[in-house]
């Protein structure tokens, strides 16, 4: 009798802490994936897309210690320790905790040649060989941490007058942002002197950010995944040979509606029904 | 002085390891950069969190060698000093949780303990377990979302933020919750490093005769339960769940405890 109480209340527990850890698994599980969720933000150079980044960083603060103690960071006119640019998440940045940031209207990256953040990265979320170029050295102009993007609402250059800050302080000046001239019809004797934000260049530092002139930028960097489109498979540039290779794996895709049971000479000659 | 020996040894560790960490931001000092999940001792030596890896690992995620290579060295030093050293000796919650069990003491809050069924002291191990499949399904580190103890290591290094509140939970749930709460029923870095340290070798020894049965180490003991040879038999506190803190050897007035290598002959 004794004995089968045992094995009943042996049962009864091990069912409860089952139960209890299933419980806890599930609302942990939650509570984690709500808060790795933030696509707003910009990683150091050379990090993994953002979803393989949070999975790799093992938050260790590596990098924010190697930029903000690098021997450029120094104020010229005072000499002393500028703030770093890479940021630990702290509770209530509304990111993963402990993951490193950067946010260009504060201190915007500075690009460093030697790049001190990557190297030391020791889990591989700051991906290295992705900064390398064809010799092998580190290039800082491989890093994509964002795209800068110009609202041209709001930027003054659009509005006709000459302002060229954004221009002037990108690092990469006539590659990653140009100023195109166009004829300003209102005055007739004016120019308007339009920056351009080239992909192919910008590498997302921000520096164009900081020295925007207008209240909030004009000029911003984004995510690239926020600040890209991507026009897929089904379109190809067919005049150049290397758009033609990213489609080479294309798979071809048959749609079925209503319409395309038709031959398009019998539905293209229907009249339009609403 | 000499019953507060190994207590002033910890705190000394503690903050002297926590400063260096600090420097290593403030003072680009080389001596012992990163944080726990991942650190360069001298600029060369890694070492790394071995449960923080671990949920990496599960993650599907394969890390770089230096994390690896570093969770290795972290795994076998406490495999040699007892696992749960890192506890008493390096986490810098220990000093939160001790304060609490402090005050516990002091406005006699242990007399009136409540029984908490739900809470026992093997959930850590189902948390450490439970850490790890978390970690595989969402495909973050999990434990380290919420962890007090990297939460507050980073706020001391780069600055605290809404962090704070996390040790402050843990505090209050020590001090008006269940005595030993976060570390002697719930954190599963602390269980993970009881599996660690389960053989290890260096251990405090009880000498029977000696004993005078005043259980003052019971009281002082964070993890009481490990001390069941009190009154009993002379052996090695061979338990995982020991965090070699050495309260017990400093407010033994008897003797009856000093710490040594556990004796890997059968004991009775």
């Amino acid at each position: 009798m004794a004995h089968s109480t045992n094995r009943r209340n042996f049962m009864a527990t091990t069912l409860q802490s089952v139960g209890l850890a299933a419980l806890g698994g599930m609302l942990w599980s939650g509570y984690t994936d709500s808060v790795k969720a933030s696509p707003l933000v910009l990683r150091p150079p050379g990090a993994l897309p953002e979803k393989d980044f949070l999975t790799a960083c093992i938050k260790c603060g590596l990098c924010a210690e190697a930029c903000v103690n690098r021997d450029t960071n120094v104020d010229k006119e005072t000499g002393k320790q500028r703030p770093g640019t890479l940021q630990m998440a702290k509770g209530g940045d509304s990111l993963l905790i402990g993951t490193p940031f950067f946010i260009p209207l504060e201190v915007p990256c500075y690009m460093c040649e030697d790049i001190p953040c990557v190297p030391v990265c020791p889990s591989g979320a700051l991906d290295m060989p992705s900064l390398l170029n064809d010799k092998k050295e580190l290039d800082i102009n491989k890093s994509r941490m964002g795209l800068a993007v110009v609202h041209k609402e709001s930027c003054i250059s659009y509005w006709g007058i000459q302002c060229d800050a954004c221009y002037r302080a990108c690092p990469l000046l006539d590659s990653a942002i140009t100023i195109e001239y166009q004829k300003n019809e209102r005055t007739g004797k004016h120019a308007y002197l339009l920056p351009i934000v080239h992909d192919n260049a910008c590498t997302g530092c921000g520096l164009c950010e900081q020295a925007c002139v207008t209240e909030e930028p004009a000029i911003f960097v984004l995510p690239n995944q926020v600040a890209k489109g991507k026009a897929g498979d089904h379109y190809v540039k067919g005049w150049d040979a290397k758009d033609q290779e990213r489609v080479q794996n294309a798979k071809e895709i048959h749609t079925k509606t209503k319409r395309s049971e038709k031959e398009a000479s019998e539905y293209l000659n229907m009249e339009v029904e609403y | 002085m000499k019953n507060i020996k190994y207590l002033l040894l910890r705190r000394v560790t503690q903050i002297a390891i926590l400063f260096l960490y600090f420097a290593a931001n403030a003072y680009g000092w080389h001596i012992l950069e990163g944080t726990f999940g991942t650190s360069m001792l001298f600029g060369i030596i890694p070492l790394a969190d071995p449960y923080n890896t671990l949920q990496v690992l599960a993650t599907g995620f394969v890390l770089g060698s230096d994390v690896l290579l570093g969770a290795a060295i972290i795994t076998l030093f406490y495999f040699v000093v007892g696992g749960r050293a890192f506890c008493s000796w390096v986490c810098p919650i220990n000093m939160v949780t001790d304060l609490a069990n402090w005050l516990r003491r002091k406005f006699n809050l242990d007399k009136e303990e409540v029984n908490y069924r739900f809470l026992k002291r093997s959930a850590r191990y189902w948390l450490m377990v439970v850490g790890l499949i978390v970690s595989a399904i969402v495909g973050v580190a999990a434990f380290e979302v919420f962890s007090p103890i990297t939460i507050m290591q980073r706020g001391i290094v780069f600055g605290f933020g809404m962090g704070g509140a996390v040790v402050l939970a843990i505090f209050l749930f020590d001090l008006f919750g269940v005595k030993n709460g976060w570390c002697g029923h719930l954190c599963p870095l602390g269980a993970a490093y009881s599996v660690i340290g389960s053989q290890s070798l260096v251990r405090v020894k009880h000498d029977h005769e000696a004993c005078t049965n005043c259980m003052d180490c019971k009281v002082v003991c964070p993890e009481n339960q490990v001390l069941h040879m009190i009154n009993k038999s002379s052996i090695s506190v061979t338990d995982g769940e020991c965090t070699n803190c050495g309260r017990c050897v400093d407010v033994c007035n008897d003797d009856a405890l000093e710490f040594g290598i556990r004796s890997f002959t059968k004991q009775n």
